[in-house]
C-alpha cells in the first residue's frame, strides 16, 4: 500500500512540474482520441439510425422484386398472401420527361404506385397534401430538382411518354433502395393505374416491378421470407425484409466508417510515437533524479513504475479530453457524409465509443511509452555519483521483448478491430510499419549526411543550423516520422482522388460521346439517325442490345443451382444467375475491353454460340472458357461456349457488355438499339433531348456529363471525408513538434544564449533555426511524397484499375505547404531562444 | 551486539574498459565502528568514489565482502539492497542531486514516504527549519542557491536517521564560507542522531576533523590513521 502510494504520488509530482509538456503530450493523445471516438460514435449512432428506421427505408415489412412481370405462379403466391397482408405495388423505370411549357426534359427515374405505399414512414411531400391526392387523378409528385432542370413549377403539365400527368407537389422525404446506387435522373411518382397510358413499357424497357406487404402483429416477415424464398428464388424474385436491408446496409456503412476509423487509429498511433519519443527525451533528462531515487532505497521495478503511472495518467488524461472533443466533433461528421448515408443521424453520447476511445487511448499511451521507459531499469544508482557509468542489465531482455511484441501486437489488433477485417487490419498495420521505417531511414540518412558530409565552405548559420539536427537528444527521426506520416496520408488521398476524378473526366474529353440514345426500336433506328444526322451530329454505329437470361450453366439449371443454395439470406452469385443479361454481338473489340483468356475469334464452325465473358462474372458465375451457358433469349434457348474472357474498364462511358456474343446467333433476336452522340453546350443538349422525348417517346437519353458530374460529386465527397479525418494526423505532427521544442526548449536557449554571448546577431539566430526547420519539413515532404507517390501509383493501377498520372504542381504545393508549416511552428516555439538575452539566461544558471 | 557497523574485506573493483581490465581498487580492508566519522583522501582517480559506492551499496565488488549493519551486500538482491538504502543509509553528493520537479519539501520527505512515514511532511519541515531553510519549502531546486540546496540534501540525507551516512565532498561544489557552514551542519546533525559518518574530501582540513582518516592511491589503502 505504502509503495502504490509513494508511486502514486512521486507520479503526480512529476506531472505537475512540468505542465507545458503535460499539456502537450495530453494534446498529443487527446487529437487521436477525439477523431477515433468521433467516428466510432458517428458509426454507434448510424446504426441505431439505421435499426430505428429500417422500416421506414423499406417502407414496409417485406418486399419482393423482379426485373420482370411476375410470372403466374408469383401472381398465385401473393394473391394468397394478400388474404394476410396489405399489398402494395410499385414499378420504377427510366424515362424521359419533358414540360411542354418550358423546354426543359430530363431523364428521370419514374415509379408509378398503387396501394397504400409505404407502410411505415413516410413520404413526405411539400404541400401535405400531394401524396394523399397522387392517386385521385393523372398527378406526378416530383424531386424538387427536377422543377428546377425543367424550369418546371406546381401546377404545369409534365409529358411522360404518351402521357400527360400535372405536378402537384414535390418530395420532401422518400423511402431509399439500400446502398449508394446513384440515381440515373431525379426520381418522380404517378398513379400506376395511368403507367400504360405512357406507353413507355414496351419491349425491351427495363423496369423494377416490386410488390410491398404490410403484415398484421403476429406474423413474421424474417419467418415468411424464409418461406418463400426458396420458393421464389427460381422465379428471379428477390426477397428483402427489414432485417436484411438493415444488415445490408450495416455492412456498408460499417465498411465505410472503418476505412474513416483507421484513418483516425493513424492519428492515435503517431500521437503514440510522440509519447514514445518524449519518453525517449525524458528518460535521457531524468537520468540522474532516477539514480539518486535508486540511492534513496527506490528499487528499479518502483521507479519505473513511477513513470509508467506517470504516462498512464497522461493517457487518461489525453483519452478523456480527447472523448470530450469527439463528442463535439461527431455533430459534424453527418454534414461532412451528406449524400452518402440514407438515414437521418441524430447525434447522440455513444457511451461505447467512448468508452473504447478511452480505453484505446491509455492503451497506445502505454504500450508506446513502455519501450523507452524499460530503458529507467537499467539506470544504475551509481550514476548519482558519476555520469559514466556501465547499465548494469542488458539492454534486451524478457521485459523488453515482451513489450515489443505488445506493441506490434496492439497495432495490429486496433486496426483490425477498427475496419473489421484481419487482412486488412493487417494490411494497414504492414503499411504503416513500412511507411515509418522508411521516414525513419530517411531521417537517420539526414543526420548522418549533416555529421559526416556538410560541405565546410557552407555559410557558418547553414552549418550550425543542420548540426541542431544531430545534437544531443535530438528528435530529428521522431519529426520527420511525424510530419511525414501526416504528409504521406494527405499527399496519398490527393493522388488517388486526382487519379479517379481525372479517370472520369478522360472519358468526357473533346470529341468523346456525352449523350446516350437507348431503347431505340428496330424501326425506329432509321427515324432517329436521320434526327440526328439533321440536326448535323455525329453518327455512332448502333449497337443491338438482346435481353436474356441464363437457364443452365455446365450443365446445371439455374433454378436447380438457386434452389441448392442457402435458404437464409441472399447468397452473393445469385443475383448473378438471376439477373437479366443485356448482351450484344459484334465481331470486334472495342477500345474500353481487352481479352485476357481464351480467343476472340474462335473457329467459326464450332457449334453453340461464341461467347465472351467479363472476368468479375465469369468468376461469380464459376465458368472458364469451353464451359457452355444456355441463354433464355424471350424464350428461346440459346446454347453458347465461353470462347474467351474480357477485362472491361466500365469507368469508361461507352456501351460496355458483360457477355459479347460472335455475329452469327443473335441477329434474329428481338433487339432494341443503342446510339451515341456529341452535343457540345448543355443547352443544345437539351433541346435536342426535348425533341427526342416528344418524337419517340420510347427513346431514352443519357446525358453523360451529368452522371459524370454525380460520379464526381460522390468521388469528392468521399474524398473530403477521409481529408477531414486525415488532417487529424496532421494536428498530431504539429503538437509533436511543438512538444520536442518544449522538450529541448532549455538546452535551445542556453545555446542561444551562448551563441548570443559569443557575438551572434539575433538575424543568424533566427537564420540557424530557419535552416533546421527548412531542412527537417523538407526531408519529411520529399520522403512522404515519394511514398505517396509509391501508394497513389499502385492504389491506382491495382485497387482502381486507373492510369496514374503525377500533377506536379499541386503535388509541390502541397509540399510547400508541410514545409512552410513545419518551419512557422518551429520559430514561433523558437522566439524565445532569439528573444532572450545572453546574460539574462547565464544569472539562470 | 558488536559495535561494527561497516566492514570490508579484500575489497577490489575491475571495471571492463576497451578490450582490457582496469582495476580501480585493489584488497580493500577495514572495519568501522558505530557513531565513527572516517574521512576518505586521496588524489582524483584514486577510488575514492568507487569505495563509496561499494560500502554504500550500488555497486558490486569484483571480489571481497561488504557487511553494513551485519548484513552481507553481496547476498542480497538487488531490490533488498535498496531496501537496506531506504532504511539504513543517508547520502550527502558533490552536485547536490535535488530531484528538479520536487519542491524542497517534498525532496525530503521522499525517503520518509518510502519508508510509510505518515508523518512524513511535518518531519521534512522540521528538518528544513533545522537547516535553516524555513520559509522555502515549497522552492524547486532550481531556485535555490548552491549551498540552500546542500542544506536542503542534509535534511533529506538526516531524514530517515540512517545508520550510516556516504558523502561524497559534500563541499566540492560550494565557496569556502558556505561549505563551512554545511559541514557545521552535518557534524550537528551527525551528533544529534549518532549517525556513522563516511566522507570521501579533498580537502585535508575536513579531514582533520574525522576520527579516521583512510588515504587511497592508485586503488590502494596507503594509510589508516587507525592501523
Amino acid at each position: 500500500m505504502t509503495g502504490l502510494l509513494f508511486v502514486l504520488r512521486m507520479a503526480a509530482r512529476e506531472l505537475s512540474a512540468a505542465p507545458r509538456r503535460t499539456g502537450l503530450l495530453i494534446g498529443t493523445v487527446a487529437v487521436g482520441v477525439a477523431a477515433l471516438v468521433a467516428i466510432n460514435s458517428f458509426t454507434d449512432n448510424l446504426r441505431d439510425s439505421v435499426s430505428r428506421q429500417a422500416r421506414a427505408l423499406l417502407g414496409a415489412d417485406i418486399s419482393f422484386s423482379s426485373r420482370q412481370p411476375f410470372s403466374d405462379r408469383v401472381e398465385a403466391l401473393l394473391d394468397t398472401l394478400s388474404r394476410r397482408a396489405d399489398l402494395a405495388r410499385i414499378t420504377s423505370f427510366a424515362g424521359m420527361a419533358y414540360v411542354p411549357r418550358t423546354t426543359g426534359s430530363r431523364l428521370v427515374q419514374v415509379t408509378a404506385v398503387s396501394g397504400a405505399y409505404p407502410f411505415y414512414g413516410q413520404l413526405a411531400t411539400d404541400p401535405p397534401t400531394a401524396w394523399r391526392r397522387l392517386q385521385s387523378a393523372r398527378h406526378v409528385v416530383v424531386d424538387p430538382s427536377l422543377l428546377t432542370v425543367l424550369g418546371a413549377r406546381i401546377g404545369d403539365t409534365l409529358a411522360l411518354g404518351e402521357g400527360r400527368f400535372i405536378i402537384t407537389g414535390t418530395i420532401r422525404n422518400a423511402p431509399t433502395e439500400v446502398g449508394f446506387r446513384f440515381a440515373l435522373g431525379p426520381r418522380i411518382y404517378i398513379p400506376a393505374r395511368y403507367l400504360s397510358e405512357t406507353g413507355l413499357l414496351g419491349f425491351g424497357a427495363r423496369a423494377q416491378y416490386e410488390v410491398f406487404a404490410k403484415f398484421p402483429p403476429g406474423i413474421s416477415a424474417q419467418e415468411l421470407a424464409a418461406q418463400y424464398r426458396p420458393r421464389l428464388g427460381p422465379e428471379r424474385v428477390r426477397v428483402r425484409t427489414v432485417a436484411s436491408d438493415q444488415r445490408n446496409l450495416n455492412e456498408v456503412l460499417s465498411r465505410l466508417a472503418g476505412y474513416l476509423g483507421l484513418v483516425a487509429l493513424l492519428a492515435l498511433l503517431l500521437g503514440g510515437i510522440g509519447v514514445a519519443s518524449a519518453a525517449v527525451v525524458f528518460v535521457r533528462q531524468r537520468t540522474e533524479s532516477i539514480a539518486v531515487l535508486r540511492c534513496l532505497g527506490v528499487t528499479a521495478g518502483r521507479t519505473f513504475a513511477i513513470y509508467l503511472t506517470e504516462a498512464a495518467a497522461m493517457g487518461l488524461a489525453g483519452s478523456v479530453v480527447g472523448a470530450l472533443l469527439g463528442v463535439v466533433l461527431q455533430r459534424f461528421l453527418p454534414r461532412l457524409l451528406q449524400g452518402l448515408i440514407p438515414v437521418e443521424v441524430a447525434p447522440v453520447l455513444s457511451w461505447h465509443a467512448i468508452g473504447v476511445g478511452i480505453g484505446v487511448g491509455v492503451w497506445v499511451a502505454l504500450t508506446f511509452s513502455m519501450l523507452p521507459l524499460l530503458g529507467i531499469r537499467r539506470i544504475s544508482p551509481l550514476r548519482a555519483l558519476r555520469r559514466a557509468v556501465e547499465p548494469e542489465r542488458p539492454w534486451r531482455d524478457t521485459w523488453w521483448a515482451a513489450a515489443t511484441a505488445t506493441l506490434l501486437v496492439s497495432i495490429v489488433g486496433l486496426a483490425v478491430h477498427q475496419v473489421g477485417s484481419w487482412r486488412q487490419g493487417a494490411m494497414f498495420a504492414g503499411g504503416v510499419a513500412v511507411t515509418i521505417c522508411l521516414l525513419w531511414i530517411g531521417a537517420w540518412l539526414l543526420t548522418w549526411v549533416t555529421r559526416h558530409r556538410l560541405p565546410s565552405r557552407w555559410p557558418y548559420v547553414w552549418r550550425q543550423g543542420l548540426a541542431n539536427l544531430h545534437r544531443p537528444a535530438n528528435q530529428t527521426a521522431t519529426l520527420i516520422t511525424a510530419i511525414g506520416l501526416a504528409a504521406f496520408l494527405l499527399g496519398t488521398l490527393y493522388l488517388v482522388q486526382h487519379n479517379l476524378l481525372s479517370h472520369l473526366r478522360s472519358t468526357g474529353g473533346p470529341a468523346r460521346p456525352n449523350l446516350v440514345l437507348f431503347d431505340i426500336q428496330p424501326d425506329q433506328l432509321h427515324a432517329v439517325q436521320r434526327e440526328l444526322r439533321d440536326a448535323g451530329l455525329p453518327l455512332a454505329s448502333p449497337t443491338p442490345i438482346v435481353p436474356m437470361r441464363i437457364r443452365s450453366i455446365k450443365g446445371r439449371s439455374v433454378a436447380g443451382i438457386l434452389a441448392g443454395q442457402n435458404r437464409e439470406g441472399e447468397p452473393s452469385g445469385a443475383w448473378a444467375l438471376r439477373r437479366e443479361y443485356r448482351s450484344t454481338f459484334r465481331d470486334t473489340v472495342v477500345a474500353s475491353e481487352r481479352v485476357i483468356e481464351g480467343q476472340w475469334r474462335p473457329d467459326r464452325s464450332s457449334a453453340p454460340a461464341p461467347i465472351s465473358v467479363e472476368q468479375e462474372l465469369a468468376r461469380e458465375l464459376g465458368v472458364v472458357v469451353g464451359d457452355e451457358i444456355v441463354w433464355d433469349v424471350q424464350g428461346v434457348l440459346l446454347p453458347s461456349r465461353v470462347a474467351s474472357i474480357r477485362e472491361v474498364d466500365w469507368a469508361r462511358f461507352e456501351p460496355n457488355f458483360f457477355v459479347v456474343f460472335a455475329p452469327g446467333a443473335l441477329e434474329r433476336a428481338p433487339q432494341t438499339l443503342v446510339t451515341l452522340t456529341r452535343i457540345e453546350t448543355p443547352d443544345e443538349r437539351g433541346r435536342f433531348q426535348r425533341r427526342m422525348a416528344e418524337r419517340f417517346p420510347n427513346v431514352s437519353t443519357i446525358d453523360l456529363s451529368l452522371v459524370q458530374q454525380s460520379l464526381e460529386r460522390l468521388v469528392d465527397r468521399v474524398a473530403l471525408a477521409i481529408q477531414f479525418m486525415a488532417l487529424f494526423s496532421l494536428g498530431v505532427g504539429v503538437l509533436v513538434l511543438i512538444s520536442a521544442l518544449t522538450t529541448s526548449r532549455f538546452q535551445r536557449i542556453r545555446e542561444g544564449a551562448l551563441l548570443r554571448a559569443l557575438g551572434a546577431t539575433r538575424s543568424q539566430l533566427f537564420r540557424i533555426i530557419l535552416a533546421e526547420y527548412l531542412s527537417l519539413g523538407l526531408l519529411a515532404s520529399v520522403v512522404a511524397f515519394f511514398l505517396a507517390v509509391i501508394a497513389g501509383w499502385a492504389l491506382a493501377r491495382f485497387v482502381f484499375d486507373s492510369a496514374f498520372t503525377l500533377p506536379l504542381l499541386p503535388m509541390a504545393a502541397l509540399a510547400f505547404g508541410i514545409v512552410a508549416l513545419t518551419i512557422v511552428v518551429g520559430v514561433a516555439n523558437s522566439r524565445e531562444v532569439v528573444r532572450r538575452t545572453p546574460l539574462e539566461v547565464l544569472r539562470e544558471e | 551486539m558488536s559495535d561494527v557497523i561497516l566492514h570490508c574485506q579484500s575489497l577490489s573493483r575491475t571495471y571492463r574498459s576497451g578490450d582490457r581490465d582496469l582495476t580501480v581498487l585493489k584488497d580493500i580492508t577495514f572495519l568501522l565502528e558505530r557513531g565513527e566519522f572516517l574521512a576518505i583522501l586521496g588524489p582524483s582517480g584514486s577510488g575514492k568514489t568507487t569505495l563509496l559506492g561499494l560500502l554504500a551499496g550500488l555497486d558490486q565488488p569484483t571480489e571481497g565482502t561488504v557487511h553494513l549493519d551485519g548484513q552481507q551486500l553481496g547476498s542480497l538482491t538487488e531490490d533488498q539492497r535498496a531496501r537496506l538504502r531506504a532504511e539504513k543509509i543517508g547520502f550527502v553528493f558533490q552536485s547536490f542531486q535535488l530531484i528538479p520537479t520536487l519542491t524542497a519539501q517534498e525532496n525530503v520527505q521522499v525517503p520518509l514516504e518510502l519508508l510509510g512515514d505518515a508523518e512524513s511532511r511535518l518531519r521534512a519541515r522540521q528538518l528544513l527549519e533545522r537547516v535553516g531553510l524555513s520559509g522555502r519549502e515549497h522552492h524547486y531546486p532550481a531556485q535555490l542557491s548552491g549551498g540552500e540546496q546542500q542544506r536542503v540534501a542534509l535534511a533529506r540525507a538526516f531524514s530517515i536517521r540512517p545508520k550510516v551516512l556516504f558523502a561524497d565532498e559534500p563541499t566540492g561544489n560550494l565557496d569556502a564560507g558556505t561549505g563551512a557552514t554545511i559541514i557545521q551542519l552535518l557534524m550537528e546533525l551527525n551528533r544529534e542522531v549518532g549517525t556513522t559518518l563516511v566522507l570521501v574530501t579533498h580537502d585535508l582540513d575536513l579531514a582533520s576533523r574525522a576520527h579516521r582518516t583512510i588515504h587511497l592511491a592508485d586503488g590502494r589503502v596507503i594509510a589508516d590513521s587507525a592501523a
